[in-house]
């Protein structure tokens, strides 16, 4: 039941957002919805921790311990970037007869999100992951600028190419599951247990045409090239959504499908992803070095991250997929309250250079400490939660005996470390060019900045039982050994 | 191996289905495109109601009958609704790549496909599923080179659409069995894949004054900010 209205309240809001004497408070009924949402994913997420699974419709919206680690995530950043918007979207350029507009798009962006994790059918999962790329294209050129609309055209290009592609592979998937076992509804739960039936080769193919068609989706390199566009060009909680959740999303199904090809060992499948992971992570490594904007700067990282993850996936073992979910946790909160961070200093400077952002610590001291402290956490240093999974990850490397791995991993981490940090030194210290504050940041925004950074700081030195245990439920959706 | 009536007619359909990809590819107004597209999307309907009819599957025939709602009928009208007329009269001056090098490289392209899928075509008896998958792979790969090589904000659509074609033409073999519901969710996708680029070409058309993608590049790691 908590499944389905988990669905039904988004697409509720967002048509709401249409009636007429509404209109003056689609912000109230967004924050509304997206609040109430995050209310249910905890409430189902503690059912799955209870008993394992928590069914809406059998065979149809069901949620395991990864799709409730993944519902939680969303519905988190999709309520606190809407309780953002409300006021960031009242200042700057942003037209506020559009408003309506903008809302209802976001709480169908939210449908679509949501939709992804909570399905237990695979081919309904690809419609689904295809309205999250068509409603976030809305968003991105919400603006209606000449960058804004190249940013979106990119980003429609690039990732709607990707959905044929992954289609064939879930057609693949389903002919290989049919052979198998006869039967002509798939869930995940059901293919996961006929997989060591199904042949090993298809499966493979399937997995490949899947990885190509939704890596774009997720930004793994050489995939990546829309994605600091889309998320430069975007109004900044977009930004929030679409970086710290949207790439999140696909990865998601490629990991289900990675987990399916993993139970036949003879497929190698986990070496190339390991491979490909590193490819992420080390040309994200290097363009953070030379970047110029430092909304740019956070969407390359997010590339990093997309890649630790995979890479984490391919290694494969139990403790590697426990690092790879608890890296999913931690970019996703920690990389939304980056880009709050992000629009906040927008909102003070007008800027998104950084050689022209100096000194903010003097200028606004709340920005400036907000964003030392988020810097730090997204580079990974200790004690933030980010520090804790990739310590994980390469201690499970370390354990596989892959030492080639970790090496590389470590180095390239420490790269895009020195990378973020080296920007941010410039922009968090230095010596103020100009006093231009133009005028006192929004409640709103202020607020949502502060219930993110919450669980950053927290997570670094306490992780709670039932998260500990969401995190160990959805590790063993993977399927490592 | 004789080959039964429905099964020769289906492979008649790969051909066209091939050669009307390659006229996409040829096509430089924008309304060829477009009209070569719905002509493909028939031939995917015809092939599937003759496998619906060979295999007894009702699904094939509902799918035979949302391709014709969704990309014959719908699409067409949705860009013509959107679009204002003068973006449908436009001929393309500069491609990135002349017509006989494409070609030359879809031909190519062709043949890869032929070879990409030769192991799992070995493995199959069904001689559906010989003909359809490397025709599907090709249809897919030449979208995909027409994607990167048009200048103009519909023939991409129409690159993308015409991805979808190939993915469904192997897929009617592979997947004749797919549930019903997602058959109807995957055409009612597409439909929101023309609304969405269409509304987006247009915002493209207003602000810029023109749908060339090549005008659209600002963005670059690079570029003065």
């Amino acid at each position: 039941m908590t499944l389905i209205a988990i669905l039904a309240v988004p697409l509720l809001a967002a048509l709401l957002c249409w009636v007429r004497p509404l209109r003056s408070v689609t912000w109230g009924i967004t924050v509304g919805s997206t609040c109430a949402v995050f209310a249910l994913t905890l409430n189902v997420s503690s059912e799955v921790i209870s008993s394992r699974r928590a069914i809406g419709i059998a065979g149809w919206l069901e949620a395991d311990g990864l799709s409730a680690l993944v519902l939680v995530l969303v519905s988190f950043v999709l309520a606190l970037a809407c309780i953002f918007s409300g006021g960031y979207m009242r200042h700057g350029e942003h037209n506020q007869g559009r408003l309506p507009w903008f809302y209802s798009s976001y709480n169908l962006l939210a449908f679509a999100l949501l939709a992804v994790p909570s399905l237990a059918e695979p081919n309904m999962v690809w419609v689904a992951v295809e309205l999250v790329t068509l409603f976030s294209v809305l968003l991105v050129g919400f603006d209606n600028t000449a960058s804004a609309l190249e940013a979106a055209w990119k980003f429609a290009v690039l990732t709607i190419m990707g959905a044929p592609i992954a289609l064939l592979g879930f057609f693949t998937l389903f002919w290989t599951y049919r052979s198998a076992t006869g039967g002509s509804w798939e869930t995940w739960e059901g293919i996961r247990t006929a997989a060591s039936s199904m042949d090993p080769n298809l499966l493979k193919l399937s997995f490949l045409l899947v990885f190509v068609g939704f890596g774009a989706k997720s930004g793994l390199a050489p995939m990546h090239t829309w994605l600091p566009d889309a998320h430069s060009q975007a109004p900044t909680p977009v930004c929030a959504v679409l970086s710290g959740v949207k790439t999140t999303v696909p990865l998601y199904v490629i990991l289900r499908f990675l987990s399916i090809v993993l139970v036949s060992p003879a497929a190698r499948i986990g070496n190339w992803m390991v491979v490909l992971g590193l490819l992420s992570v080390g040309l994200a490594a290097f363009l953070l070095l030379q970047v110029r904007d430092y909304k740019r700067m956070f969407a390359y990282s997010t590339v990093e991250h997309m890649g630790v993850i995979l890479t984490a996936a391919g290694l494969a073992t139990g403790t590697s997929d426990f690092g790879a979910v608890s890296q999913m946790l931690n970019h996703a909160i920690t990389k939304s309250l980056c880009f709050y961070v992000a629009g906040v200093i927008l909102l003070a400077v007008s800027t998104r250079e950084i050689q022209s952002v100096r000194g903010l610590l003097r200028t606004s001291p709340f920005a400036g400490s907000m964003l030392l402290l988020c810097s730090l956490a997204i580079a990974g240093a200790p004690p933030f939660p980010i520090f804790l999974s990739e310590f994980s990850i390469l201690s499970a490397g370390m354990r596989a005996g892959q030492y080639a791995v970790v090496a590389i991993l470590a180095i390239l981490i420490v790269i895009a470390f020195v990378a973020i940090m080296q920007h941010v030194n410039g922009m968090v210290f230095g010596r103020p060019a100009v006093t231009h504050l133009t005028e006192a940041l929004p409640l709103s925004c202020r607020f949502a900045v502060l219930v993110a950074a919450a669980p950053v700081v927290l997570l670094g030195v306490y992780i709670p039982a039932p998260v500990h245990d969401l995190l160990q439920l959805a590790a063993q959706q993977l399927g490592g050994h | 191996m004789p080959t039964s009536v429905p099964d020769a007619l289906n492979t008649l359909c790969a051909g066209l289905i091939l050669i009307s990809a390659f006229a996409m590819v040829a096509t430089r107004q924008v309304q060829g495109v477009v009209r070569f597209f719905v002509i493909q999307s028939l031939l995917l309907a015809a092939s599937s109601f003759l496998l619906g009819y060979s295999r007894g599957s009702v699904h094939l025939w509902a799918l035979g009958a949302i391709t014709i709602g969704a990309k014959v009928l719908a699409i067409p009208w949705v860009l013509r609704r959107l679009l204002p007329g003068d973006f449908y009269e436009r001929r393309e001056i500069s491609q990135a790549v002349n017509i006989p090098a494409s070609l030359l490289l879809a031909l190519l392209l062709t043949v890869a496909s032929e070879f990409l899928t030769g192991p799992l075509v070995m493995a199959t008896h069904d001689p559906v599923v010989r003909v359809n998958l490397p025709i599907g792979l090709a249809g897919i790969l030449i979208g995909a080179y027409s994607l990167i090589a048009r200048r103009e904000a519909i023939p991409q659509l129409i690159g993308i659409l015409a991805m979808e074609n190939g993915a469904f033409f192997a897929g009617v073999a592979i997947a004749s069995e797919l549930p019903i519901i997602a058959e109807l969710a995957v055409a009612v996708d597409v439909i929101l894949i023309a609304v969405v680029v269409g509304l987006l070409t247009r915002n493209i058309g207003q602000t810029l004054g023109t749908t060339e993608a090549a005008a659209l590049s600002e963005l670059k790691e690079d570029s003065p900010a």
